[in-house]
């Protein structure tokens, strides 16, 4: 069987834009999310979900709600650290102020408040374009994170300064706190991870995604031809900030369980997730997951060589890996500026071709 | 004279000088971003760079020391001898030299006609590389810089203004070293910029790569020059703010400090890296001094970006910057 469908009979623009056209391909995703969803909670042990599982899922979350800002609607924001303390913060509070709602909900309302603060931190970017804009996002990080920090309400005035996630269930299994199985945790993660690709891709291709990739190609040029650049820029920051304050409120509810913010949510936490958006591939939501899964996995890798392997030093190792991050980020720029993503576009098409290629 | 007054004033001399040694890190920006049009993030981290590599240098460390003695079990650390830091800084000089012409050879060459932001990206990218290289070179330990800069309490200041208000003023001597260096830094900057045959070519590439090519000018050779000055621009700021605080990881993070002054100023401008950092320094210090109090204190960390864009709302290409003109 090659890989490409037999010959082009499309007719009807629901087939035209499909997001697999390709059986195989179709195939290959819901054999994938059967094994995420029916065997892979079985398999799974601690290490794998705290060092693998859980990051990767939570991180692609970001990634994606970033990569609609960045690589949709081309407003580059340096605030996601930032915007993920929110989520997190605002999970911590529905969370101990609401305990009889079900934790899936305050997920989702934590979101839904990040969105509301995303679109405030926002609003400058009808004014201020390109790097100003930038650097302007980095006050929405550094101004949040002392927030948290500072203002006692926001950690219920604990003496730490710390918040720590209280248990809570769903359908009577724990997904938070300090007892819950790790299948739990990851199925918990995995169904919001699978929900909000679900949702970003069909905003991607449709009306609003449009709008965006028109602002960020050209702003002035999308105004003429009808797009109002408040709506289409403000929902970009709006759905973005959703996606990042589920993330953050996962990444400190379940995977994490107590944080501290400047440490969990500082700027190396908005760098992260710039990387795994450019490494992935910039309007993406495939490269957001490749993105997420390179930048998690490379650490470990590199740990269980070099620490494990080598006998290395942590620190050492610890430098290295900032070297190795920081020239991978550039070879790719250099080599394929569209990341992870374009690579496996061109496989794909190469594929389609093979093997007659004339 | 009431006493709050008078600290008010104390306060606002030393944002004064804190405003110089922010402007003398966002001095590196501005000039790289003027000639290339790179917004070079790695800034901060060239700093650092430059004061690691002017302390191993001093004290005779092995480069790569950690990194020889992990792989092949031996135990370096020093060479045994020590240089004179006015040698160490010539030869730190050289070495940042290199790097630019490395940088500019191994990826921004590569990198011509990228959108601004993948450049933008790029240097984030170099900023991560650098910051683990310098790691692995000299080690990540804290080390003090001394070379030989007057430190601490000036007592021509204190007596003076113990004497006009009965208070003296704390002013750091190290501060007034900063001022006067910038000043020279800044002048000499932009007499390289306007009068010498290089500087003349670094505006053209500025003003037009294309046409700068065409009247043969070596693109090239003027971007590693930028670098470089960038370069030696960062071995300034590094030696300054390893002196006041140690050299160490977080020297870093003054690029952070430095990037609301350039929104303040504009990117494109020497003048308004200056003024912006002036009234970032004693914009932040003021509010913490005034409001500080009031709200938990340690401000300093956002006010000078909410302060930044504010003023970027309505203006949106900052006091000096070049008027942003769009058109289809």
């Amino acid at each position: 069987m090659f890989y490409r469908e037999a010959g082009d009979f499309k007719t009807s623009y629901v087939d035209d834009s499909q997001t697999f056209p390709i059986r195989v391909d179709r195939y290959g995703y819901y054999a994938l999310l059967a094994v995420a969803f029916g065997v892979l909670p079985f398999l799974v042990n601690d290490y794998w979900v705290n060092a693998v599982l859980l990051p990767f899922l939570i991180y692609a979350i970001a990634a994606i709600g970033l990569n609609i800002l960045v690589g949709y609607c081309g407003q580059v924001s340096l605030g996601t650290g930032g915007f993920m303390a929110v989520g997190a913060y605002a999970c911590y509070k529905l969370m101990t102020g609401f305990p009889e709602i079900n934790i899936f909900f305050h997920v989702i309302l934590s979101g839904g408040i990040t969105a509301a603060v995303c679109v405030l931190f926002g609003l400058p970017s009808l004014r201020i374009k390109g790097f100003y804009l930038a650097v302007a996002t980095l006050a929405a990080q550094f101004f949040l994170v002392w927030l948290f920090n500072r203002v006692g309400w926001f950690y219920n005035y604990s003496a730490s300064g710390q918040i720590n996630a209280p248990e809570r269930t769903v359908f009577g299994i724990a997904v938070t706190g300090a007892q819950n199985p790790p299948w739990a945790a990851y199925l918990f993660c995995l169904v919001f991870t699978v929900g909000c690709a679900l949702i970003a891709r069909n905003l991607t291709r449709g009306m609003a995604g449009r709008k965006w990739m028109a602002i960020r190609d050209m702003d002035i040029a999308a105004e003429i031809i009808g797009v109002n650049p408040l709506k289409a820029k403000l929902t970009a920051f709006a759905v973005s900030g959703f996606f990042v304050g589920i993330a953050g409120a996962l990444f400190f509810s379940v995977y994490l369980g107590a944080i501290e913010v400047g440490e969990a949510f500082g700027i190396n936490k908005s760098f992260l997730v710039l990387f795994m958006v450019i490494i992935g591939g910039l309007g993406s939501i495939f490269g957001s997951f490749a993105g997420a899964a390179f930048l998690v996995l490379l650490p470990v890798f590199l740990k269980n060589v070099l620490v494990g392997g080598l006998g290395w030093p942590t620190d050492l190792a610890a430098h290295l890996e900032f070297m190795i991050v920081g020239a991978l980020i550039l070879i790719f720029l250099i080599a394929e500026p569209h990341g992870l993503a374009q690579l496996w576009r061109v496989t794909k098409e190469k594929l389609r071709l093979w093997p007659f290629p004339h | 004279m009431p006493d709050s007054v008078i600290f008010g004033m104390e306060v606002f001399l030393n944002g004064l000088m804190a405003g110089v040694l922010y402007a003398l890190v966002a001095l590196g920006f501005v000039l790289i971003y003027k000639a290339s049009g790179i917004f070079n993030y790695a800034q901060g981290v060239l700093a650092l760079f430059a004061a690691l590599t002017l302390v191993g240098i001093m004290e005779g460390q092995v480069p790569f020391g950690h990194l020889i003695n992990a792989v092949f079990g031996t135990n370096l650390h020093h060479f045994g001898w020590e240089v004179p830091a006015l040698l160490a800084i010539a030869l730190t000089a050289l070495v940042m030299v290199g790097l630019a012409w490395v940088v500019n050879r191994l990826v921004f060459h590569h990198l011509v006609g990228q959108d601004p932001i993948i450049l933008f990206m790029a240097t984030i990218g170099l900023a991560y590389f650098l910051e683990g290289f310098g790691d692995v070179t000299w080690g990540a330990d804290i080390r003090k810089l001394d070379v030989g800069l007057p430190q601490g309490l000036n007592p021509w200041i204190d007596e003076v203004t113990y004497n006009l208000f009965g208070y003296g003023f704390f002013i750091d001597n190290l501060d007034l070293v900063a001022t006067v260096v910038a000043a020279i830094l800044v002048v000499a900057l932009v007499a390289f910029a306007q009068y010498s045959k290089h500087g003349r070519a670094m505006r053209a590439v500025a003003d037009d790569h294309q046409a700068a090519l065409s009247v043969g000018i070596s693109l090239n050779f003027i971007w590693v020059m930028v670098w470089s000055l960038a370069g030696f621009v960062a071995l300034v700021a590094g030696i300054m703010w390893g002196t006041k605080m140690g050299v160490q990881f977080s020297l870093s993070l003054i690029a952070l400090k430095a990037l609301p002054v350039l929104m303040l100023g504009g990117f494109t401008s020497i003048p308004g890296a200056i003024v912006g950092g002036l009234i970032i320094g004693v914009g932040e210090k003021m509010f913490e001094f005034a409001i500080g109090p009031l709200v938990g204190g340690a401000t300093e960390n956002w006010f000078a970006y909410m302060l930044a864009l504010v003023f970027l709302v309505f203006r949106p290409q900052g006091l000096f910057g070049e008027k942003i003109i769009e058109r289809v």
